[in-house]
């Protein structure tokens, strides 16, 4: 059955949404979008170095995404200007990851292939990281789930519970880098951040409960790979930009299906 | 009478500004406490470092071990795209049976409020939301940063008569953070003025038969407001930060 290529580009995409689902739900309660960002274009340089070093992209793109990912944590817990820093720091590492993929003859050729991601290519060993990957996140986030929601609602709040608002964070880093390595070859580094926060943002309008949300958001993630990759096939799209244009289509949709809640 | 949190020396600096110099605190069981202080005096840093968020530069704070903290934050910011319910926010972060919710609901005088978003409360419902919430953790000791903000006079007296009977109730102590520093709650054992250093500490005394007072409050507050007056014309000539103030430059009406 995984011998099709779209068979083989839904499951990859659908096991993705596990992950960015509940994730997504967190990026958009805790406006961390742009952090999101940050963490995905250091992905770039992560596949760069990996080809460079002749090390595994995911492994690379891993590391790479974790890096980043805790510095803009640390920075931005000292109260430097978050938003400053984390548009230095996104798009220098996008920059980086261009000029040292550059260098890289074999890199040039499919760049294109990193930036808006390759899902019709996807292979079995990918589908293997990608689900793995996906619900590693999917595991840590409902292990930690009543410690990250408190956390979210408040820091103080947390921290008199016994909570530490800062080892959540920790918890929340290592998943969104995570999440960004293994979805690297589905939607690429410029796509990963709206395939994070779109879905959230329509279940958003539809969910009552933090739980119910971060449910919806996979569905709706689910319902987006599977029309954008129809669309990608009957009008010869591009697939990521497909799925997170398909994905857009569905939160103006939800938009009119709104709940007052 | 067995301590529950006590500073001994604490001070805080948040880059080169010193917060918090050399505060000598604590509080026992079943004890009520009110911390008044103007803006930026270091009331909530000061309930920060005991719920353990602040490093100290200097001394230490020490926990009774295995402490339950039932922690009122000033204001709680429920972010828009957060769905929450009231149900939902008591189960954190420890879920708590419906009929538990219920009942501190019904406690806190908000009973049936359950299934309402967070976000559509008024301030009054919140903070006895809030109030709920703490309790569902069994507290040895509650911890209200501007529990009354928001609040009108009435509101306030109501919510200042529903923490006295918790107190009597559950034997919980109450620290409260207030920056009115005319209006304390006449339970209090104890009112400590802060102002980056521990100013002075005093017992408030009830003024409800004055009629200023009641001129002022009305007498549907029950008596649950004491005046407490300052005079800041008291010197801290030996420069000690410590310094307790004594009574000389306060009257206490």
């Amino acid at each position: 059955m995984f011998d099709d290529f779209l068979v083989r580009a839904a499951f990859a995409g659908i096991g993705l949404t596990l992950a960015t689902g509940p994730l997504g739900s967190f990026v958009v309660w805790r406006r961390m979008a742009f952090f999101g960002d940050a963490t995905a274009h250091a992905a770039i340089l992560g596949v760069a170095l990996s080809f460079a070093f002749g090390a595994s992209v995911y492994l690379g793109t891993l590391g790479v995404a974790l890096a980043m990912a805790l510095t803009v944590a640390r920075l931005s817990g000292r109260g430097h200007a978050v938003d400053t820093t984390l548009g230095v720091l996104a798009h220098s590492a996008l920059a980086f990851g261009l000029v040292a993929a550059s260098f890289q003859s074999g890199l040039r050729v499919d760049l294109s292939a990193w930036l808006f991601g390759d899902i019709l290519a996807v292979s079995r060993t990918d589908l293997i990281v990608v689900w793995g990957g996906a619900l590693a996140v999917l595991a840590l986030l409902a292990w930690r789930w009543q410690g990250l929601l408190t956390s979210t609602i408040n820091d103080e709040l947390a921290m008199a519970s016994g909570i530490n608002p800062q080892r959540e964070q920790l918890f929340l880093t290592v998943a969104l880098a995570l999440t960004v390595a293994v979805s690297i070859k589905i939607v690429g580094a410029l796509l990963i951040a709206a395939l994070l926060i779109i879905p959230a943002a329509a279940a958003r309008q539809i969910a009552r409960g933090p739980e119910a949300m971060a449910v919806s958001a996979t569905g709706v993630g689910i319902c987006a790979v599977l029309l954008g990759l129809w669309a990608s096939l009957t009008f010869d799209t591009p697939a990521g930009p497909s799925i997170v244009s398909a994905g857009t289509v569905l939160f103006v949709a939800s938009l009119l299906l709104r709940r007052r809640a | 009478m067995s301590t529950l949190i006590s500073t001994q020396g604490l001070s805080v600096r948040h880059g080169g500004n010193t917060v918090l110099s050399n505060v000598q605190f604590s509080i026992a069981r079943g004890e009520i406490v009110t911390v008044v202080g103007p803006n930026g005096s270091g009331k909530s840093t000061l309930i920060r470092a005991l719920i353990g968020l602040e490093t100290a530069a200097t001394g230490k704070v020490s926990r009774a071990s295995g402490l339950s903290v039932g922690y009122v934050p000033q204001k709680l910011h429920i972010d828009a795209s957060l769905p929450l319910s009231v149900r939902r926010f008591l189960s954190l972060p420890k879920r708590v049976s419906d009929a538990q919710a219920d009942e501190a609901l019904e406690r806190t005088g908000v009973p049936g409020l359950g299934p309402r978003p967070l976000a559509r409360l008024s301030g009054g419902q919140f903070q006895r939301v809030l109030l709920a919430r703490a309790l569902l953790v069994n507290p040895d000791i509650l911890i209200l940063d501007e529990p009354t903000q928001g609040l009108d006079q009435p509101g306030t007296a109501a919510f200042y008569k529903l923490i006295e009977e918790v107190r009597s109730q559950t034997g919980a102590a109450v620290l409260m953070v207030s920056h009115d520093l005319h209006v304390v709650m006449s339970a209090s054992d104890r009112v400590i003025c802060l102002n980056g250093h521990v100013c002075c500490e005093g017992t408030p005394k009830v003024v409800a038969e004055a009629p200023e007072y009641r001129a002022l409050f009305g007498i549907g507050t029950g008596g649950a407001f004491a005046l407490y007056q300052h005079h800041h014309d008291h010197g801290h000539d030996d420069g000690s930060a410590s310094q307790t103030c004594g009574h000389e430059g306060h009257t206490h009406v």
